[in-house]
């Protein structure tokens, strides 16, 4: 290669919002029904049937339009997108192209790599999402489920502001977290709540002008994007150092074979033939209701990461881990109020529950345990109640059943052994058993009472105090 | 005086009474469609087993004492194709729709059977509402009961005829761009185009949905504004439907006195027949003679309304129809090749001739690269024909003129010319672009012997100018049933 070259990506970004209900009618939006069972006149797209706009999807769109500095259009409307396909029942979707809900915003991000940067966006609409069709391998036909149709999604469309796939991961993990804090959507991109179409283009590095970009589409995961970039940057540069020309098309990413192929290009590209729909009224926005969202927006993860270290002491590396998914900062700060011993909190999610989550391959969002039993935990170690080791047994108990650490301990008779004669009495024993390591020790070697120590911790079923082995047997070695 | 002959209100009074039964009556209203269907073809549905059950289920509410509130328990109704009844076909008179049966029923045809009407069944229609002479209909034309040549009018022209050969009191229309107001006009019947938003249209099955309107037609216009009352109010199922003031029927008063009425010179030019304009000043005259105000002047833009009004009902259109696939209900191609073959070929057999002339329309105005020229430009002109109306109505409470250029014409002498039979809507379009409201009320014979329909507008919400106007003037008895309407 003898030219430099740089990539150039804009995001596409779809997020399923977490309304009850579905965008244009009253069906619920719960995932598993039997197909067809979440349906109704409307998103069935019947004859006669009418939208009638869900108000929590407009507060959903605002709420991330306000968190990602958008400016709120005042006076919107919902157009539609006119399409023949069998996953559409009404052959047209209701979505917003001349007056989206927000327009020109921007987030902050910053790299693994410490680079720090300001992605602009475009615009936020809001819009339904389609039913999904089966396709029947046995038979010759297919078959459409419509429990989706009507679900409500949001779609960001951010500037063509990326140059690499760190930051085009950055800028994800930027929104997912926003929105996630807002509680207006779970933002997973393994089960489709939020999708991201890449468009990519590359050009000479110092060129301020734009080359011929490709949307690839079908990216389940932050690995595919890394990788459909990587591979889609390399095919384009390949193009052009062959003397051609990249042709502006749609392609899909196949995540098996690690590689895309062109789905549509742009001379095939469909007249969507976009028109105000008639069948709802403009989306007015006033400066009272912007201001009830704002009030109700919550901490923003930036706000979290500053507080924890203002007020926690907590270092800035923990503190980010900690708030990297809305549920973990959640339980931090719940069992936090509980306990008041930040320090250990954040000890036990950093070590403990870090390391369970990723031997068990549980995301942060699915934790399952409440802060009220770690509170608990934390407590009962620092009243001596159990000792470490048992602590430890006791929170793998927790992760995984969330059990109530004191019922736990008290039925399996955990609790730690603080009874002094009890204690001393084992310790006799053992010394008396061991006059070698006693000898060893008193000949000089500090680490010959460990295995006193160990012993004494076997006889005691583990509940003994280590400290207090410590002290009694220094006591009677006088 | 036979049951047939009596208006809405007179029978309900008398079902309420006891004299006859609503089961009475609707076994009267099935008798006189068996006998007059053959020559009329209004209706592509009669249900006369549905129709008698729940003539039996009304009675047994007026007998508990039910429904004392409503002036048309058990009186015979007709609907419209394009309502949806469920458990009932609903076609649109197409062929794609040929056997759909919706799982629900329209907002205005529940509000309708609540109060306790009895559906006997559903009328023919242009099909999809798209035309002027209910001849696109795929089930057959339906004739003028006047003179069995010519068309009664459309696109609502089943009801209008069904009205007016005395085979049901009343039925419901829609109105897109005078699909109530010219068959009212051409089969002597009276019906009225509420102001959009009046009437929900949930359940309506959409043709040019920002200008849809459902409304009534009656031998009357008491008739009329007690079902506008009824089947009228905002329907949380219809964003576009609104709260507003109702209680039509008590515009019902025969005083015109010191009423502006507004004569545009404009509407009385090239175009309208001469026998016509002179039954509408006649009609004109008569409301002066009882106190109203006549003034002549210029409205303004009224040849705009007609290519405007035909952009935008068939953009519309062209998407409202497009869930009409062979993929989920109605008509399916027998043979195809795939999706897109399936597409093809259902669509291109399941409509009619002027449904795909609209479509088509329709699918080229919104064409990337024509929407700022035609459709962006038919929504500035709606806007300014809007205006010019305001202006109007700051000065007069209502407007008026005929409500179709010509009496009914002969059948087969429209399709042939799209562009003629298009021109014919002029006087009732730029009402809709505008969302005004507007009555059709009879006005007297030409020399054929065929009806004339007087159109008076008012400003948006003010229906009670219109009804008063056509109460007043109905009062005078200037018009009288054919005997061959009535019988």
């Amino acid at each position: 290669m003898s030219k430099e070259y740089e990539t150039v990506i804009g995001l596409e970004v779809h997020v399923e919002l977490a309304t009850k209900t579905k965008i244009f009618c009253g069906c619920t939006t719960a995932f598993g029904g039997a197909p067809n069972t979440h349906t109704c006149p409307v998103c069935t797209g019947l004859p006669g049937s009418l939208p009638v706009l869900n108000k929590q999807v407009v507060e959903y769109a605002i709420a991330v339009g306000l968190a990602t500095n958008c400016d709120i259009t005042r006076y919107g409307k919902f157009d539609r997108k006119n399409y023949f396909y069998p996953d559409n029942p009404q052959n047209y979707q209701i979505s917003q192209l001349y007056l989206p809900i927000c327009t020109n915003g921007h987030v902050d991000i910053e790299t693994e790599d410490g680079v720090k940067k300001s992605i602009g966006i475009h615009e936020i609409h809001m819009e339904e999402d389609a039913g999904k069709l089966v396709h029947d391998e046995w038979g010759d036909s297919s078959i459409v489920d419509f429990n989706r149709s009507g679900v409500p999604l949001i779609e960001i469309v951010s500037e063509p502001d990326m140059r690499s796939a760190a930051e085009v991961i950055a800028y994800l993990d930027k929104l997912r977290l926003t929105i996630q804090y807002l509680g207006a959507s779970d933002c997973k991109l393994n089960e489709g709540s939020m999708r991201a179409d890449v468009n990519i283009s590359v050009r000479e590095k110092g060129s301020d002008k734009f080359g011929t970009r490709t949307e690839m589409k079908n990216l389940n995961s932050f690995k595919a994007i890394e990788h459909a970039i990587k591979g889609e940057t390399e095919r384009q540069i390949d193009i052009i150092e062959a003397g051609g020309s990249v042709v502006q098309e749609t392609r899909r990413w196949d995540d098996i074979k690690e590689s895309s192929h062109a789905m549509r290009s742009k001379e095939d590209a469909k007249d969507y033939r976009y028109f105000p729909e008639p069948d709802l009224v403009p989306v007015v926005v006033s400066d009272e209701w912007i201001e009830t969202i704002r009030s109700r927006q919550p901490e923003m993860r930036d706000e979290k990461i500053a507080r924890y270290v203002s007020d926690y002491e907590l270092p800035e590396y923990d503190a980010k881990i900690l708030t990297s998914s809305r549920r973990m900062a959640g339980i931090f700060e719940a069992a936090n109020e509980l306990c008041k011993k930040p320090k250990k909190v954040s000890n036990w999610l950093m070590t403990e529950t870090m390391r369970l989550m990723k031997e068990t391959g549980t995301e942060a969002d699915d934790l399952k345990f409440s802060p009220e039993n770690l509170a608990k935990l934390i407590d009962m170690v620092d009243a001596s109640e159990i000792n470490g080791k048992v602590a430890k047994e006791v929170f793998e108990k927790i992760f995984a059943e969330d059990v109530d650490p004191a019922a736990y301990v008290k039925e399996h008779d955990l609790g730690a052994v603080n009874d002094d004669g009890a204690l001393r009495e084992v310790i006799k024993e053992v010394m008396e058993a061991n006059p070698k390591a006693i000898e060893d020790y008193r000949g000089g070697k500090e680490k010959a009472l460990g295995a006193i120590v160990g012993q004494t911790m076997k006889r005691m079923q583990g509940k003994a105090n280590p400290g207090m082995i410590n002290d009694i047997l220094k006591e009677l070695l006088g | 005086m036979s049951i047939t002959e009596l208006t809405a209100l007179e029978l309900g009074a008398k079902i309420k009474a006891g004299e006859l039964s609503a089961v009475e009556a609707a076994t009267e209203a099935l008798a006189q469609i068996k006998k007059k269907e053959k020559d009329i073809n209004a209706f592509v549905t009669v249900d006369e087993e549905g129709a008698l059950k729940r003539a039996a289920e009304v009675q047994k509410r007026i007998d508990a004492g039910e429904l004392k509130d409503s002036p048309i328990a058990g009186v015979p109704v007709g609907i419209k194709d394009n309502m949806c009844t469920e458990g009932l076909k609903t076609t649109c008179s197409s062929k794609i729709l040929y056997n759909y049966i919706p799982t629900y029923t329209s907002t205005a045809v529940d509000k309708l059977e609540k109060a306790g009407a009895v559906m006997v069944g559903k009328t023919n229609m242009d099909e999809f509402a798209m035309g002027s002479t209910t001849e696109t209909s795929h089930f057959g034309a339906t004739k003028n009961p006047w003179n069995l040549n010519n068309v009664p009018g459309g696109s609502s022209g089943g009801s209008a005829a069904a009205v007016s050969a005395a085979e049901v009191p009343f039925a419901l229309g829609s109105d897109t761009g005078g699909s109530i107001r010219q068959p009212c006009s051409y089969c002597g019947v009276t019906g009225i185009k509420p102001t959009y938003g009046t009437v929900s249209r949930y359940g309506l099955i959409a043709y040019g949905s920002s200008l849809d309107q459902i409304g009534p037609i009656a031998k009357n216009v008491s008739d009329c504004a007690a079902v506008l009352d009824i089947i009228a109010g905002k329907d949380q199922k219809d964003s576009t439907s609104m709260e507003r003031e109702l209680d039509f029927s008590a515009a019902l008063v025969d005083d015109v006195k010191g009423l502006k009425i507004g004569i545009p010179k404009d509407y009385f030019g090239e175009g309208l027949n001469s026998e016509v304009s002179q039954k509408i000043m006649d009609a004109a005259k008569v409301l002066e003679s009882k106190g109203a105000i006549l003034e002549e002047f210029d409205l303004g833009l009224v040849k705009y309304a007609i290519p405007a009004y035909y952009v935008i009902a068939c953009a519309e259109a062209s998407s409202n129809l497009e869930r009409f696939d062979g993929v989920k209900y109605g008509y399916r191609t027998e043979q195809y090749d795939g999706l897109h073959d399936m597409y093809k070929r259902t669509r291109s057999e399941g409509f009619g001739a002027e449904v795909k002339r609209r479509i088509m329309l329709g699918s080229f105005v919104l064409s990337s690269g024509y929407y700022d020229a035609y459709y962006l430009k038919a929504l500035r002109v709606k806007a300014l024909i809007k205006e010019s109306f305001d202006k109007a109505f700051s000065k007069y409470d209502l407007i008026l003129g005929p409500a179709a250029p010509t009496t009914a014409p002969e059948i087969g002498k429209s399709l042939s010319d799209p562009i003629q039979m298009y021109l014919g809507d002029i006087y009732t379009v730029s009402l809709n672009l505008a969302g005004l409201p507007g009555v059709s009320t009879p006005c007297g014979l030409d020399s054929k012997g065929l009806p004339v329909g007087l159109q008076l507008t008012a400003d948006c919400f003010k229906e009670k100018n219109i009804i008063r106007a056509a109460y007043a003037y109905e009062c005078t008895g200037e018009f009288q049933p054919s005997p061959v309407a009535c019988v």
